[in-house]
């Protein structure tokens, strides 16, 4: 999260065929995806077999030589929880969007690092998460916080620097965590959160527990040498530990095939001992069914799994990136790939989401964001001298 | 006559009894486990608290660090061992960034209780990579203790009051003192309190401030100006960060000479603050410049002509206070 006010390229470098190449080679399966439907029961999505994609967007293959068994993991999940997913998608995305416009508006300062378009893979990784689990989020999740108990009005007013925002003003976004929620707040070192994660994985070893820790980090923190030293760590200690990639296709403004000459971020799992999967992460069932999958085997002792999301980011790094080393054209193919919509779509499609439905959840998102703004905004800022506390116990 | 311990002992033996006493200390580094760690501090305690508890670390100092940092938020107290103090900047970030801010950052609401061991300093021959005293990186950063015991009593009681703490701690172990530095350590609990110098030798003339291996010489040196009817008070830092404000200033109160001997660097080392510190509050007790004895701003040699030409010793030690006590 390295900030920069202003852009790091002098001229834009189109990549206009990069991501369509898998693309052209296996079209992705929105229809078919949706036929899947077909063996949804009535009160419960299952998933006996194949994967159930909700959403659309590339065919992520599984690479050669990795377990895709968790892919096809067994799932059950009630209409309720359907749309308990649903509200989550819509709650975050909205957060996200009201932050970009809140900078806009200049009543944020800065640290705005939205995951809008990637709100698939927190919602599918932390829906079947238990409260003694442990998150270590990357910097666009700041729905792991609001799934993991946070209150909206307390992650509102951490973005606005307030006294009542989670480090009390002394920094904002995603910097600070809450360790009775299972939450870890990283720096703005990315992948600095790996091995702390290995860390809290190692005490639920060690106390023989079957909480499992679920970090995340972005492709290109995968080239970072913490990802290294805390990936081979949790191999060799068979650690509970699910790492989640996120795949946005761009490290800021460098695209994945000039940072690394691999097409998968998940093969690197092979080279610590473990099991890596690359899945579409725009399809919140897909990430949680995987995400269920990779946590079973690390509850059962059977140690780390690489989750690798893809997805894409639709706005620049920071809300002040304009992102002009990427093309319309291919921010408008991702756009189409939208996990909220997509999961819309089917959820109306099985007459889970009706009009009623989508009003009531719409309300009380709408309500929510509106709340926590007015909360944040008429809440005090931090004392003065606050700016020299705390930093000893 | 007490029982004597070696440095090295006296630490090994606060981290067994450490451990011993509470099942959330462990150990985790390079060579800590079966091996013994590569100095021999941590031979025998992987029998008696297995392979959980004295964890051989791969050569990867950030997660060292790293997975401590993660295990203090769950409630546990990690010992991490580096090698020697030169690798700790491989584990700079999870240190400086990662752990010195944490509390800040989430508001006072969690603490970081790790101690990382750093064997440092030089005289054995270490070379560039092998000799180093990097703590001024660390004092430098708001949120880290910094402790570096002289003696093997404080050796042991340093490390518990470490270990003991609930902030991270960087407890730099002198390499040197290792088997030379033996005294009385008593077993049990001893704890030396962070924050508190200790008075090695009395004096009204000039006051000494050192720590670590410059200790010994620094005595000698005091003990050579007696005869010369110059009276060194010789002031053992202990600990870096937070230094002992009161002790400093007490004694210089008294002797109005102050000479900082330290085997770092010059340019913005330890002496370079406490230097300021006396001029900014104690101006007007001061007779003379605020004089350093240091390591010269360069790298430590492997040749033992160059290193003996870099490190302080009794007798420049000597010659500066005899400059001192004739300003």
């Amino acid at each position: 999260m390295r900030q920069s006010g202003q852009p790091a390229l002098a001229t834009a470098r189109p990549h206009r065929n990069r991501l369509l190449r898998r693309d052209v080679a296996r079209p992705h399966r929105f229809g078919q995806a949706i036929g899947m439907a077909r063996s949804i029961g009535t009160a419960v999505v299952s998933a006996p077999d194949g994967v159930p994609s909700a959403g659309a967007g590339p065919d992520a293959v599984t690479p050669r030589g990795m377990m895709p068994s968790i892919k096809r993991t067994k799932f059950k999940l009630s209409h309720q929880q359907l749309l308990e997913m649903y509200y989550w998608l819509k709650l975050i995305r909205a957060f996200d969007e009201r932050l970009s416009t809140l900078v806009k508006q200049g009543k944020v300062r800065s640290g705005v690092y939205t995951g809008i378009g990637q709100e698939a893979i927190v919602v599918g990784t932390c829906f079947g998460l238990r409260k003694e689990d442990y998150v270590c989020p990357l910097h666009r999740d700041l729905g792991t916080f609001l799934m993991k108990g946070v209150t909206a009005r307390a992650m509102m007013s951490q973005m606005f620097g307030k006294a009542t925002g989670l480090s009390k003003g002394r920094d904002s976004a995603l910097h600070s965590g809450v360790s009775e929620l299972g939450i870890f707040g990283n720096t703005s070192m990315l992948g600095a959160n790996l091995p702390v994660a290995a860390g809290l994985a190692l005490t639920f070893k060690m106390e023989k527990t079957d909480n499992v820790v679920v970090a995340y980090f972005g492709e290109g923190a995968s080239n970072v040498g913490d990802f290294h030293e805390a990936l081979n760590f949790a191999g060799v200690q068979r650690l509970p530990v699910v790492f989640i990639c996120e795949n946005n296709q761009y490290a800021y403004s460098v695209p994945i095939e000039k940072s690394m000459a691999i097409e998968d971020v998940a093969v690197r799992a092979e080279g610590y001992g473990f099991d890596g999967v690359a899945i579409n992460g725009n399809d919140v069932l897909a990430v949680y069914q995987a995400t269920l999958g990779a946590v079973a085997r690390a509850r059962t002792g059977q140690g780390p799994t690489l989750v690798e999301c893809k997805t894409y980011r639709w706005h620049g790094h920071s809300e002040h990136d304009k992102a002009f080393y990427r093309t319309d054209e291919e921010l408008a193919i991702w756009k189409s790939r939208d996990p909220l919509t997509t999961f819309t779509s089917y959820l109306e499609g099985m007459n889970v989401l009706t009009g009623e439905r989508l009003t009531e959840i719409e309300t009380r998102v709408k309500s929510a964001i509106d709340d926590a703004v007015e909360f944040a905004t008429n809440a005090p800022d931090p004392a003065p001298e606050d700016a020299v506390t705390d930093l000893y116990a | 006559m007490p029982r004597e311990l070696s440095y090295l002992e006296a630490i090994r033996e606060a981290l067994v009894e450490e451990m011993r006493r509470d099942p959330k200390v462990f150990v985790l580094g390079e060579d800590v486990g079966a091996y013994g760690g590569a100095f021999g501090v941590t031979q025998g305690m992987h029998e008696e608290f297995g392979e959980l508890r004295m964890i051989d670390m791969p050569i990867s100092e950030s997660a060292i660090v790293g997975v401590s940092i993660g295990a203090a938020l769950r409630g546990y107290r990690p010992v991490a061992e580096m090698q020697f103090a030169d690798f700790i900047s491989c584990a700079f970030d999870q240190i400086v960034n990662q752990a010195a801010t944490l509390r800040y950052r989430y508001g006072g609401r969690a603490s970081v209780p790790i101690v990382v061991r750093a064997p440092s300093g030089g005289n054995v021959g270490g070379g560039l990579y092998h000799s180093q005293n990097p703590e001024a990186w660390f004092i430098h950063r708001p949120g880290l203790k910094v402790v570096a015991p002289s003696t093997a009593f404080d050796a042991k009681g340093l490390l518990k009051a470490a270990i003991r703490d609930d902030n991270p701690v960087i407890y730099f172990e002198h390499k040197y003192l290792y088997r030379r530095a033996k005294g009385p350590v008593p077993e049990g609990d001893e704890i030396v309190p962070i924050g508190v110098a200790a008075t090695r030798r009395e004096g009204t003339d000039i006051t000494l401030l050192t720590y670590g291996a410059m200790v010994t010489p620094s005595l000698e040196a005091a003990d050579r100006l007696a005869n010369e009817d110059v009276e060194v008070e010789v002031i053992d830092l202990r600990t870096l960060m937070p230094f002992d404000k009161e002790a400093i200033f007490a004694s210089v109160e008294k002797t109005s000479r102050a000479l900082i001997v330290h085997e770092d660097v010059k340019t913005l080392g330890l002496g370079a603050e406490l230097s300021a510190v006396l001029m900014e509050e104690r101006f007007s007790s001061l007779d003379a410049p605020v004089m350093r004895l240091t390591y010269p701003d360069t790298h430590a040699p492997f040749s033992q002509v160059l290193e003996q030409a870099n490190l302080p010793g009794a007798n420049t030690i000597t010659d500066a206070l005899r400059r001192l006590a004739g300003y």
